[in-house]
């Protein structure tokens, strides 16, 4: 796969701040591909989005866009465009005029232009809103104008600032589709940034997880959820449960871990990779809630008194108090019966393929 | 929206108050005068009903008694309008350059900056305008300065022309377009110039499709603010225009003081607030046209 952004070694401190925006940040973002960077707030990822498109400059390091390098390039010569978190929709412009100020800037020819936001109508399904102005849009809509905006030039990588943050539940999840749709149309590279890994998750074709500056991981979706590469990925992203351990025995890259929370009892679990954990280093064993399953008491690898159980239709979240107190959360498919287990003692199992070991 | 009447009423009481006694009863007092005979040694006398006024603005009579067209005081309403217009087009452009310059500072130093501007108005008008006459005489400031540089040799001779004039003018209203048309750049959202420069627009056309149009309510708010009060300038005509180049309202001010006809300065000032009220109207229509077909 070819590159579109090559970001290699940026740091970035903003005056005033001892703390670094950007603290060392390499990464490769290749075409066609729809790519978040994601992280909490004040993690850096709106920073870099804002380098990429030109708005901040790296202190050290650079940024190459279809390997070009960019130095100090203003945002209007740089092949990028973007949408901004607020839409930034010009307001004395009609929807018409708005989607064709980039042409316009280019010096397309009219008939150029007039196809171009005729297409970029009919692709974000804007058809009969082409001379109301931003105002008279609902979020939904000036989130598609946006859209159609930033995507009329071809630009060579699309640049979204959380773009989806001020619409409500049900048109963010629509927007995701269309999103993923147009990229897909479009080919175009969507550079995305967000702090919901559920939206990430869904959308992505690969992920950045930031923190304070720096990447914590870069992967595929899958391998972000299955095989978090730290503690802060694996808390950051989806549900998971974390059980102290001490690392009992090592064997090839795999070990043999004894559970802190089981009070009396001796538990082991075997681990299919053990991260480099040393024999008796103290240890957290990361596991997602809907790997752990159900088992027959005399048979489980844990024990615990279900509180409560929280049914969703889909599924059946159970809350398990394990012997110290620890509590297992454990998702089960909606299908089983949930007062049989309320306030009984149940047995839970899960397989060392599921978990993931972490020195602490 | 329905609130009660009375509040309403209270609220804007003072103010419908302040324009009755101070606005309408003066304008319909004036409008009786104007329509009076004049008496010989300044006032009217009361009672005698004559058009006289208003003739006097387009016909003159000779001593014999005929009619004829007089150019004369449309001429100095030309003047008058060119002379507003030149200062409202002069202060627009010192205005917008250093508005915009202003919102690229820190709130801290636009702050300082706002206060300089507004630095002129804790003198007198006059006393600014007699500053001016110093700056502007033969061998005063600006021929010394210039001569001392040595730009020029004999002296500019500006004092007591339109030139002098237009720049007291430009210099008095200045704050006027600064103020508006600052708060109206300020006001504009930061992230519509960062969308316009993502979307390949340099510098010039950021600002003449994003941050001009946007700012233009502000600007034209200022353009009134100078305009308006600039067509009925009185002090920086006659100080530094000598009164040789009069403007309406110095054509005004004599009729009340030295040429004696109360009538006549009264019609003259109510064709102007006549002129200015239907320019006002004009332009809102055409403001709502804009809007309507942008």
């Amino acid at each position: 796969m070819e590159t579109a952004i090559a970001i290699s070694g940026v740091r970035k401190t903003f005056r005033g701040s001892s703390l670094a925006a950007l603290d060392g940040v390499s990464l490769n973002i290749l075409k066609n591909e729809f790519f978040t960077l994601l992280g909490p707030s004040g993690c850096g990822k709106t920073t870099l989005l804002r380098m990429i498109a030109g708005f901040e400059n790296p202190d050290e390091g650079g940024i190459a866009i279809d390997g070009i390098v960019m130095g100090s390039t203003p945002p209007n010569l740089r092949p990028v465009n973007t949408v901004f978190q607020s839409y930034a929709l010009f307001p004395h412009m009609s929807v018409t005029q708005n989607i064709a100020f980039a042409l316009e800037m280019l010096g397309r020819p009219r008939d150029a232009i007039r196809r171009r936001v005729a297409e970029m109508i009919r692709l974000l399904r804007l058809e009969g809103l082409s001379e109301r102005t931003p105002a008279q849009l609902s979020g939904g809509q000036q989130q598609r104008v946006a859209l159609g905006r930033a995507l009329a030039p071809e630009p060579k990588v699309l640049l979204l600032d959380e773009p989806l943050s001020a619409l409500d539940l049900k048109l963010r999840k629509e927007m995701q589709i269309e999103l993923k749709r147009l990229q897909m149309a479009t080919g175009i590279t969507f550079v995305f940034v967000t702090h919901d890994q559920e939206e990430a998750l869904r959308m992505s074709d690969r992920i950045a997880v930031m923190r304070d500056g720096k990447l914590m991981q870069v992967g595929r979706s899958t391998e972000i959820y299955e095989r978090p590469a730290n503690l802060f990925v694996a808390e950051f992203i989806g549900d998971a449960n974390f059980l102290p351990a001490v690392c009992v025995e090592r064997n090839g890259v795999g070990g043999r871990f004894r559970l802190s929370c089981c009070g009396e009892a001796v538990v082991e679990l075997i681990v299919a990779d053990a991260n480099n954990i040393a024999t008796g280093a103290k240890a957290v064993l990361v596991v997602r809630p809907e790997r752990v399953s159900l088992a027959p008491l005399q048979s489980a690898l844990l024990h615990g008194e279900v509180p409560e159980a929280i049914y969703s239709g889909s599924d059946l979240m159970l809350h398990a108090r394990l012997v110290d107190g620890t509590l297992l959360r454990v998702r089960l498919s909606g299908a089983v019966d949930v007062p049989e287990l309320v306030g009984r003692n149940a047995g839970f199992a899960m397989t060392g393929e599921a978990v993931r070991a972490f020195a602490v | 929206m329905n609130p009660p009447r009375a509040r309403d009423l209270a609220l804007t009481a003072p103010a419908l108050l302040y324009l009755t006694v101070f606005m309408i009863i003066p304008l319909l007092l004036m409008l009786y005068v104007s329509m009076l005979e004049r008496a010989p040694f300044g006032g009217v006398i009361w009672g005698d009903h004559t058009g006289v006024a208003y003739q006097k603005l387009l016909f003159e009579r000779d001593l014999a008694g005929n009619l004829s067209f007089n150019g004369d005081y449309i001429a100095i309403f030309a003047r008058s309008f060119r002379l507003a217009a030149i200062t409202t087009v002069l202060t627009l452009v010192i205005s917008i350059p250093t508005a915009l310059y202003m919102t690229t500072l820190s709130r801290r130093r636009a702050a300082f900056v706002l206060f300089l501007v507004t630095v002129p108005f804790w003198t007198n008008l006059l006393v600014r305008n007699f500053a001016w006459i110093l700056i502007l005489r033969n061998g005063g400031t600006l021929d010394q300065g210039l001569q001392w540089l040595g730009l020029t040799r004999e002296s500019l001779d500006i004092l007591y022309t339109p030139l002098a004039t237009g720049i007291g003018l430009t210099y008095s209203f200045l704050p006027f377009m600064i103020l508006p048309t600052y708060v109206a750049l300020e006001r504009i959202d930061k992230r519509l110039i960062e969308a316009a420069f993502d979307l390949g627009a340099d510098r010039w056309r950021v600002l003449s499709r994003v941050v001009l149009p946007l700012a233009m309510p502000g600007i034209l708010a200022g353009a009134i603010l100078v305009f308006v009060p600039c067509l009925g300038a009185y002090v920086s005509p006659e100080l530094l225009g000598g009164g040789k180049s009069l403007m309406i309202g110095n054509l005004v001010q004599a009729q009340f003081g030295a040429s004696r006809n109360w009538p006549f300065g009264a019609a003259l000032a109510l064709v102007l607030v006549a002129v200015l009220m239907l320019a006002l109207l004009l332009w809102r229509f055409l403001q709502r046209r804009m809007v309507r077909t942008a």
